[in-house]
């Protein structure tokens, strides 16, 4: 016996979330305010990829949830547990296997397919927040394509720093309309929103805001003809399943300063691992 | 109210509705493509596919127009019992509900705001055939071209120039549904 409803949601919040899934869709890039509620979880923890998942869990889904790219920290158990529970949902720690996934803060290494859905948490979903404080003006510069102020911070880093330093959370363009944050992904993965197969939903619970970007859509990086957007990563191969082409974590290992660099991934590495692949710090096979 | 007002619903409203859902998101996000969509058992002419679609969508929050032939006795019982929804004027709606020469002109319905474009009309547009063929779509959700027998070209085109504010289709047929968002460029045949 379930207590919930389906997915923990009523079903006028999931109709309210969904119609504005909707128009998300139609306009790609464009944050759609909807009336986020109060979940079993603190906001910060999600809840906006939790209701935007809820929302569109059949129970025929096969679920996943990634935290910077790993199945097994706590925010990641704890979403996929509660999705078992009141969507009765199957889940999987398995890219290819899985029909939604709900990431935090990464988008997996292994390509997605047409048959996926992937839901990201937001915190903060306006690009320009940092620049312009006050939602009617944010608002109005997005209605006038008024985006010169976030080429101005861009330039002020190549100014300060010699290059682009913005290396997470970087500003993209959606089908040459919306400047939109990707949400604090790496720029590493940026280029994996552009033309995409799958449907890329986004959802920032404290800040009431949904936007999707549909399958095949135009998603580009804010740059110069001189400074073009470069996604990058850790100059090292991963000391566990030696991969070169992953975004890579920094760990350091002992009190020496001694660091090992780790695929933030932990499915892409653990399943190039048991493909047999080795890396610097891989433990010697019994 | 006829008592066939009270039948015809979801049975399991919270599984039905997310699977319908779904059809209609996978619609909506990739222009041109068709899904059988099922559940719903509403009055004539209401399709099996826009009831499903209007018990997944309305609640008492989302004001409906019924244009032309479905603006029955036996539609607007149904719709109120199962979803509550207000009915309302074209210029007043969120959704519209008809056949495509009812539910025109389009200048009627709300377009959004420059800063919430999002405040538009969804037309649910019932239709006799609906076959991924005719009239060329490309734009967000379509790899490289798509096709889609659009009742008419002139009108769609016209609310793709008004991106990012416009009307967003629903094209729905029997048991089978398409979408047309704003964002989708048409390319028709000269002799449109």
């Amino acid at each position: 016996m379930n207590d919930y409803n389906f997915a923990y949601l009523d079903e006028q919040t999931k109709r309210m979330i969904r119609r504005a899934i909707l128009k998300g869709l139609a306009i790609p890039g464009y944050q759609v305010p909807f009336a986020s509620r109060e979940m079993p979880m603190p906001y910060g923890w999600g809840t906006g990829g939790v209701q935007v998942s809820a929302a569109i869990l059949t129970p025929g889904d096969t679920f996943k949830v990634i935290d910077q790219g790993a199945d097994d920290t706590t925010n990641a158990v704890s979403i996929r547990k509660f999705f078992e529970r009141t969507a009765g949902v199957a889940t999987t720690e398995h890219t290819g296997e899985a029909t939604v996934i709900q990431t935090r803060h990464r988008i997996p290494e292994t390509p997605l397919t047409e048959d996926q859905i992937l839901v990201f948490q937001v915190p903060i979903p306006e690009p320009l927040r940092f620049l312009e404080p006050r939602e009617s003006e944010t608002r109005k510069m997005h209605s006038l394509e008024e985006y010169g102020l976030m080429h101005v911070k861009l330039y002020e880093d190549i100014s300060r720093h010699g290059h682009i330093a913005t290396s997470y959370a970087y500003p993209v363009r959606v089908e040459g309309r919306y400047v939109m944050d990707p949400s604090p992904i790496p720029k590493f993965d940026n280029p994996k929103l552009d033309r995409s197969p799958a449907i890329q939903l986004f959802g920032a619970g404290r800040e009431q805001r949904i936007y999707a970007i549909p399958p095949y859509t135009r998603v580009v990086s804010l740059d110069f003809e001189d400074h073009p957007f470069e996604a990058s990563k850790a100059d090292h191969p991963c000391d566990l399943c030696g991969a070169e082409d992953s975004y890579l974590d920094e760990v350091i290992i002992d009190d020496a300063g001694n660091r090992m660099f780790v695929c933030s991934d932990s499915d892409y590495c653990a399943s190039r691992q048991a493909q047999g692949h080795r890396g610097r710090l891989s433990p010697e096979v019994a | 109210m006829h008592s066939e007002a009270l039948s015809g619903g979801f049975a399991d409203p919270p599984i039905q509705s997310a699977q319908a859902f779904r059809k209609v998101m996978e619609a909506m996000a990739r222009p041109g493509t068709i899904h059988e969509i099922s559940g719903a058992e509403p009055p004539v002419p209401l399709s099996q596919a826009a009831g499903s679609v209007l018990l997944t969508l309305c609640d008492g929050d989302t004001p409906i127009h019924l244009a032309g032939g479905h603006d029955t006795e036996a539609i607007r019982d149904w719709l109120a019992f199962h979803t509550g929804a207000p009915l309302a004027a074209a210029s007043e709606c969120m959704f519209a509900l008809g056949r495509w020469e009812a539910l025109k002109p389009l200048s009627a319905y709300p377009l959004g705001t420059p800063e919430y474009p999002d405040r538009s009309a969804t037309l649910i547009v019932e239709c006799d055939e609906l076959a991924a063929e005719g009239v060329e779509l490309s734009g967000p959700g379509i790899e490289a071209r798509a096709a889609l027998s659009l009742p008419e070209v002139a009108a769609f085109r016209a609310n793709n120039a008004l991106f990012p504010l416009g009307l967003d289709f629903i094209f729905t047929c029997g048991s089978r549904l398409a979408a047309l968002p704003r964002t989708t460029r048409i390319h028709a045949p000269e002799a449109c």
